[in-house]
């Protein structure tokens, strides 16, 4: 058993604060992925998984197991480099058995795990080579292996697909979640990239400015983003906001439309939809069509409300529209968010109080 | 006529750019040529002007030379000062160099300017309270004496080249090794070691070359235990122009050698000593 958990982990760099005391469970086997723009602090929080950085306050458990004052070997975890760190003086074979022979693994053992896992990662043709003489995807599999090899307790990985072209990193990224989840190891998984988020997780960790937003699952994640910044980061395009006005017993005006929200009177809120969640409709939001992108299975069409807020749909690739033209368009109720314009939190409109 | 003017512009540079490549080459290459020849010319032909191009390999010069006396005795003590110069600069060097590249302290910045200071300051000026401090310790005319003040010289050097060689490994090398089971001592020994294994041996090379040819602190600090340019300076001072030739082509030659093996190593050193 391998769960970790987290316990008001924070960090500062001089006056910097990086993170501010973080919370956060992860089950056994779970592959968990830690989301957040550069400078967030997920890497920082990472590291000090690993016991490459010590938190300056806090505590990290690791299956039962209080480890935030051990050195990275007695962690019981491996992990995966951005710039893959493999070693150049050595071949592929002794990468992957580099951690196997620390471990004092008899040699019939070793060679046995080092084929197993270069099978697995599809490298045992190249076992004998240097880096050097490798491509970028390879060297990547080669730690990926070299982690796997270790059998650890739990795996950490850190943006381990940014290097990577598009399509290698399409390709690198379906194979690495069948690999994990056959290896049944608990996982954390840094990445800025909120497509390969969606597809590996099995929960997102939404990290903002040092603060833990949102952990929840990929669906929960997308479609009841818990702040304002989630619904703006997650999604491609990002999620339409609009100033709301009360107009009293729970009704709200936005753009010239009244819609059912949540009971409170006072504060601000804004209206928050996604643009796949817009239909054309007479009587919807009226709006000005700037740019109109073909997709390809649907059409990207950008749009201003009020002629300065930035609107964008996703609608069906038969739509007929072009710039310029006027439209009107319909959220689907269900799919409609409240966030408090002051704290950026999500408000229910469900729960009338 | 403004299309011309960028050519003629470009031209006249590279015209300044290879008289300077030729006059600097000149400058280092004429004085070695000169020596060569001459140590290679019988003694008449060493006085006689114009030179021959080639010289007639007449090996004389350098056949008296060795059967000087007290020559190998300078020798070995050369080779013994410059080899404890070598382990010494590394030893201290390398630790200094490595913490400069992987750790942040207070003052960095100043270590690392004080450490080219430590060059700038005259060695004639240190030479007497040195030799004093030299004589009542006991350390004076001695071999460890001698190679104590060349590792003072060499080690901003080594210190400076392990800098460059350290900062080159990327930390994510030594940060995996301890991930996969290493403490700090043995992820350096198994991973840094061997990838800056020749640089240190070519910062090694260039320690010895100092040593070897550094003559101020030997003349003042050595009387017996001479090491070779010291007793050259003080033999070759009354004896005849082809034996001093042959002497200088003796002190020049290994340092040649090894300095052009290195060579690749010292421009990664000025490369990050400039920043």
């Amino acid at each position: 058993m391998a769960e970790i958990q987290i316990k008001g982990v924070a960090k500062h760099f001089g006056s910097y604060q990086a993170l501010h005391s973080i919370d956060l469970a992860i089950s056994d086997q779970e592959f968990m992925v830690l989301l957040g723009a550069s400078g967030c602090g997920k890497t920082t929080l990472l590291r000090i998984i690993a016991g490459l950085e010590s938190p300056s306050k806090g505590e990290v458990w690791i299956g039962g197991k209080r480890i935030d004052h051990l050195p990275p070997r007695e962690r019981g975890i491996a992990m995966v480099f951005q710039n893959y760190a493999v070693f150049p003086h050595l071949t592929v074979f002794e990468n992957i058995a580099f951690g196997l022979r620390m471990q004092k693994l008899d040699n019939k053992a070793v060679t046995e795990r080092v084929e197993r896992n270069a099978e697995l990662m599809h490298i045992a043709p190249l076992l004998q080579r240097y880096s050097g003489q490798l491509s970028g995807g390879q060297r990547q599999r080669v730690a990926v292996a070299r982690a796997l090899a270790m059998e650890p307790d739990v795996i950490l990985m850190d943006e381990p697909l940014s290097n990577l072209d598009a399509l290698l990193r399409l390709e690198m990224r379906a194979e690495l979640k069948g690999v994990l989840a056959q290896s049944r190891t608990t996982t954390i998984y840094v990445t800025h990239d909120q497509v390969e988020a969606m597809s590996l997780a099995d929960r997102i960790a939404v990290m903002h400015e040092g603060h833990m937003v949102q952990t929840a699952n990929p669906t929960e994640v997308y479609h009841d983003p818990a702040t304002h910044f989630v619904g703006s980061f997650i999604g491609n395009p990002p999620m339409n906001f609009l100033r709301a006005q009360a107009l009293g017993n729970g009704q709200w005006q936005v753009a010239g439309k009244s819609f059912t929200g949540p009971a409170q009177q006072t504060g601000s809120l804004a209206f928050a939809i996604r643009p796949e969640n817009l239909e054309p409709a007479a009587d919807g939001i009226p709006v000005s069509v700037r740019v109109v992108e073909p997709l390809g299975p649907h059409v990207l069409v950008t749009c201003t409300v009020d002629d300065n807020h930035l609107f964008r749909a996703v609608l069906d690739s038969r739509t007929t529209v072009k710039a310029g033209d006027q439209l009107h368009l319909n959220p689907q109720p269900e799919s409609i968010r409240w966030f408090d314009t002051a704290t950026g939190m999500a408000v229910s409109a469900r729960n009338k109080q | 006529m403004n299309t011309t003017r960028p050519l003629q512009y470009s031209r006249r540079s590279r015209w300044i750019f290879w008289t300077s490549v030729l006059l600097l080459c000149a400058w280092v290459l004429l004085p070695i040529y000169l020596l060569v020849v001459n140590t290679l010319s019988s003694p008449e032909a060493v006085t006689q002007f114009p030179k021959r191009f080639v010289p007639e390999m007449d090996l004389t010069s350098l056949e008296f030379f060795a059967s000087f006396s007290g020559i190998t005795k300078a020798m070995v003590n050369s080779i013994l000062v410059a080899s404890v110069t070598m382990v010494l600069s590394i030893l201290i060097g390398a630790p200094a160099g490595y913490a400069l590249s992987r750790f942040d302290f207070r003052g960095k910045e100043t270590f690392r300017v004080l450490i080219l200071m430590t060059r700038a300051f005259p060695l004639p000026l240190l030479a007497l309270p040195l030799a004093v401090m030299f004589i009542r310790s006991g350390l004076d005319d001695s071999i460890f004496g001698l190679a104590l003040v060349h590792t003072m010289l060499a080690m901003p050097f080594a210190i400076l080249i392990t800098f460059s060689l350290f900062s080159g490994i990327p930390i994510e090398l030594e940060e995996a090794a301890w991930t996969l089971g290493c403490s700090r001592f043995q992820a350096f020994r198994k991973v840094v070691l061997p990838l800056i294994l020749p640089g240190i041996a070519a910062s090694a090379i260039f320690a010895f070359v100092i040593s070897w040819n550094e003559v101020f602190a030997a003349a003042v600090l050595t009387i017996e235990h001479r090491t070779l340019p010291a007793f050259l300076l003080q033999s070759l001072d009354v004896s005849p122009m082809h034996l001093k030739f042959a002497g200088g082509f003796v002190l020049v030659l290994p340092a040649l050698i090894f300095i052009f093996m290195v060579r690749k190593y010292l421009f990664a050193m000025w490369g990050i000593a400039n920043r």
